[in-house]
């Protein structure tokens, strides 16, 4: 394949689009076909299925780990992870800390983006600009950044208006975007996730990455293919990565088992031990860093979606805390996940945060929690509508279902709207301008570490997303936010951990949020495929191989 | 056929009206075809049970309190693990499949039959008004028939349902699904009955007897309804019985795909979409029993319109 494999470089020098370029490589292949496949017997395809959409490729617009999963074998950060989530140098090579709010780095040279152009602090100081501001999701990776700025070709600085340890983990998901291209293609601001189309410019990408993207039909199909000129070292052996959203569990499932797809995510829970059965196919499975937990809009004075008229019951923590209790996730846990969900007591996973181990969950009794709806004065219940994602988590319907069944035990009736992910993010969210009354989120802390739940899951905001902005419920507690201030720019390991418990400790007196579970990652893999799983759940191509 | 047709005054007419029905040719036709027989008993006793549901069914599926997540996946009674408590089995919410089945065939012939009467409305209308009137109301009513009938009717439907869902927005309530449906489907089915009598009206506003009407002063509406429409009344009948069957089935494809009633209030067509996650893991009777009374039912529908469209047609018989 090499004598077809144009580097990026050649293929700027010959002004080829990538759909002229492989029109021209489909061309030469047919020339060329018997010396090809004798001389590449090692070029493989690798296809995978999710069960939901990659929309834009505006690596700002959606901070979705599957999205920012797939965008990760195009885009790069300033930092990389290793495969023990150990942040390692990635565009940037090194960096220092000059005094406690600026912070150095030093980039890699000799990177080119995918269409040829040099990368360089420009695209480092355009990137961030953009990542702040309009509709990027990914001003949360950048807390306390006030401004970055360029000091060389080849070295930035990043201005803090506090400081915080915790930067470089917050840098590896912050994807460069090369600026020059980005004036190229009316793509200087991020396309918003709430938009009804998508601009042009969030059809295509440029990155720096190891794969590029040859074409994009979201909903349908994405080609991506090796980037040869990638300075980092890859395991694979692909020379095309295919892309398809399959929907229906039954469905995906059967692609996999027909060897028609070479590996699924998710397989749904009731399919696991068909795919383990079948003899080409296994099930890869690790608990995941994710929670899932449920919001309750607790800011507004009205609820969007609710008979309740004139006061908003979620203002009451005593029907939070109801609904908390109406819950039997033991019972979601063995019969809808089938083993494969663990209770959560805490918006983060024990993994990220050992102290959450020591905190429990207020117990399911439905006794307790009708006492609670007549202490705070709905003994008949009331009515209102939950909005659920059907696309994103494991049996994430199921779960909004099975909640909705057991609210009606405490005369809660729940009318649910399971509808797909990018809709439910675009109203959900801080462009839709939080507009679920009762809805679900799922969270993997990308920076592994706690303090991104306080920040981005429970600190207060307001009402256009400036403070927590995946805070859906809108819930707010000053001292949370004051404990979580303390706690970014604390060093000291022990105190800092004390921080976070009294701080976690007074969310869960709030019922800030209603946490469910842990879910388990489960990948559905032919045999062939080696693929490393890491438990942020990103299916990074260069990672895997394929016999 | 025979109340529309002038009869003189003998003594049959005199006779009961059960009488009379024994002794027509319908009747007769009815009679000499098991086939005919069997799926008319099938239709009816789907029917009562649909009509009947709240009082056969075992549990109450719409009472979401009564539902435990622990009673999930139970196999159907016969089988090992099953019990007659949940006769054929239970979903993954733990509801009985037998009662979902039954209130779901309940919302299945009502959407169908709710849709398919808005289509024989507005058919009827159109059609009349096409036929009577002719001339550029005739030419604008038929060209946008011609434009229906070049896509087929489920493409029709999904983009009405698309298009009204759009405007509703996320934030209607759950029972606008239900009428969203019946409007989708009862647009998509409008123009075989517009066609139909249009053909009907055009050949009965050349007879005497509306000329006759006309010229006495009666207003066309009057006309139109009371004059033509009993006419045509035979071909509609059969029209709308195929029609049902086709709208059972496309109610049942809207909701596979999604677009239709939701999983906490199900039709048929919502429980095969269900049941459908879980074909490859063993649970065969979620998605088995609502297809198969799904095919039964539509199929019984279709074989009474069959049998029907042959029974009214002078030249079969």
């Amino acid at each position: 394949m090499t004598s077809l494999n144009f580097s990026p470089a050649i293929r700027s020098a010959l002004r080829l689009s990538p759909f002229k370029l492989s029109s021209a490589m489909v061309l030469a292949a047919s020339l060329l076909a018997t010396p090809i496949l004798a001389h590449n017997a090692a070029a493989k395809t690798f296809r995978y299925a999710f069960q939901g959409d990659l929309n834009a490729l505006d690596p700002y617009t959606l901070d979705e780990t599957f999205t920012i999963g797939a965008l990760g074998n195009v885009f790069e950060g300033l930092t990389k992870r290793d495969k023990d989530l150990k942040i390692i140098p990635g565009l940037a090579t090194s960096w220092e800390v000059m005094e406690p709010t600026r912070w150095r780095f030093h980039l890699r040279k000799g990177v080119k983006f995918h269409d040829g152009e040099d990368f360089t602090a420009d695209d480092v100081v355009f990137s961030c600009e953009r990542a702040m501001t309009g509709g990027s999701q990914f001003k949360g990776n950048l807390p306390a950044v006030k401004q970055v700025v360029k000091v060389d070709d080849y070295t930035v600085d990043m201005i803090l208006s506090s400081p915080n340890p915790i930067l470089t983990s917050q840098l590896d998901t912050l994807f460069m975007m090369s600026k020059k291209w980005a004036q190229a293609n009316n793509a200087m601001e991020t396309q918003p996730a709430s938009a009804k189309e998508l601009n042009p410019g969030a059809l295509k990408a440029d990155g720096t990455g190891p794969f590029y993207i040859v074409s994009h039909e979201p909903g349908v199909k994405t080609v991506f293919k090796p980037n040869t000129g990638w300075w980092g070292k890859r395991t694979d052996n692909f020379d095309e990565v295919d892309f398809t959203t399959i929907k229906s569990d039954a469905t995906r499932v059967a692609a996999l088992l027909s060897g028609q797809v070479d590996m699924i995510e998710p397989v749904p829970v009731q399919a696991m031990q068909k795919v383990n059965d079948n003899p080409g196919t296994k099930v890869l499975s690790a608990p995941e860093l994710r929670t899932v937990f449920l919001t309750m809009d607790q800011k507004r004075d009205e609820l969007l979606f609710s008979d309740v008229k004139g006061k908003n019951p979620f203002k009451d923590v005593r029907v939070r805390k109801a609904f908390y209790q109406a819950i039997d996730i033991k019972a979601i846990d063995s019969k809808l996940m089938r083993g494969l969900g663990q209770p959560a007591a805490l918006l983060v996973t024990p993994v990220v945060f050992p102290e959450a181990k020591d905190f429990k969950r207020f117990p399911y009794d439905v006794a307790a929690a009708k006492k609670l709806m007549a202490d705070a004065g709905y003994p008949n219940g009331f009515s209102l509508t939950m909005h659920c994602p059907n696309d994103r988590y494991v049996n994430d319907e199921a779960i909004c279902q099975a909640v909705t069944t057991m609210l009606a035990r405490i005369n809660v009736k729940v009318t649910l709207k399971a509808i797909p992910k990018a809709q439910y993010f675009a109203l959900a969210g801080a462009s839709g301008g939080y507009g679920t009354s009762f809805g679900m989120l799922g969270w993997t802390p990308a920076s592994n570490d706690p303090l991104e739940i306080l920040t981005q899951l429970l600190g207060c905001r307001d009402d256009k997303g400036n403070g927590g902005l995946f805070n859906y419920g809108g819930y707010c507690n000053p001292k949370v936010d004051a404990l979580a201030k303390q706690a970014m720019v604390e060093t000291d390991v022990t105190k800092r951990n004390a921080l976070l418990v009294e701080a976690f400790k007074l969310t869960t007196a709030d019922v800030g949020a209603l946490p469910l579970h842990q879910q388990y990652l489960a990948w559905g893999i032919s045999k062939k495929i080696q693929i490393v799983q890491r438990p942020t759940d990103p299916i990074l191509f260069y990672e895997a191989h394929k016999d | 056929m025979s109340s529309t047709t002038p009869q003189p005054a003998l003594p049959e007419n005199t006779a009961s009206w059960w009488k009379r029905l024994a002794d027509s040719d319908i009747t007769y036709s009815f009679t000499r075809s098991k086939v005919v027989m069997g799926s008319a008993f099938i239709s009816a006793l789907l029917l009562l049970l649909a009509l009947f549901a709240p009082y056969v069914s075992p549990h109450d599926p719409t009472n979401l309190a009564s539902l435990d997540l622990m009673n999930s996946l139970n196999p159907p009674a016969w089988l090992q693990g099953g019990s007659w408590d949940y006769p054929l089995g239970t979903d993954n919410q733990g509801r009985d499949m037998l009662s979902a089945l039954l209130f779901g065939l309940r919302l299945s012939l009502s959407v169908s039959l709710a849709s398919v009467i808005l289509a024989m409305a507005l058919g009827i209308t159109l059609g009349l008004i096409s036929g009577y009137f002719g001339g550029w109301a005739d030419t604008i009513i038929m060209r946008i028939a011609d434009i229906q009938m070049t896509f087929p009717a489920i493409l029709t439907a999904l983009l009405v349902n698309g298009v009204v869902r759009a405007l509703l927005g996320l934030n209607h309530t759950g029972g606008a699904d239900y009428w969203v449906l019946v409007l989708s489907i009862g647009l998509s089915f409008w123009v075989q009955f517009a066609r139909t009598v249009r053909g009907s009206a055009m050949v009965e506003r050349s007879k005497d007897y509306v000329a006759a009407a006309r010229l006495i002063g009666v207003r066309p509406t009057r006309i139109m309804f009371t004059h033509v429409l009993p006419n045509v009344l035979g071909p509609v009948l059969v029209i709308a019985t195929i029609s049902l069957a086709l709208a059972i089935i496309t109610e049942a494809t809207l909701s596979f795909l999604g677009v239709g009633l939701p999983p906490s209030n199900p039709s048929l067509g919502t429980l095969v979409r269900v049941g459908n996650d879980f074909l490859l893991s063993g649970e065969w009777w979620i998605v088995f029993f609502p297809g198969l009374i799904l095919a039964i039912l539509a199929l019984s529908v279709n074989m009474l319109g069959d049998w029907l469209r042959d029974a009214l047609n002078p030249k079969l018989r």
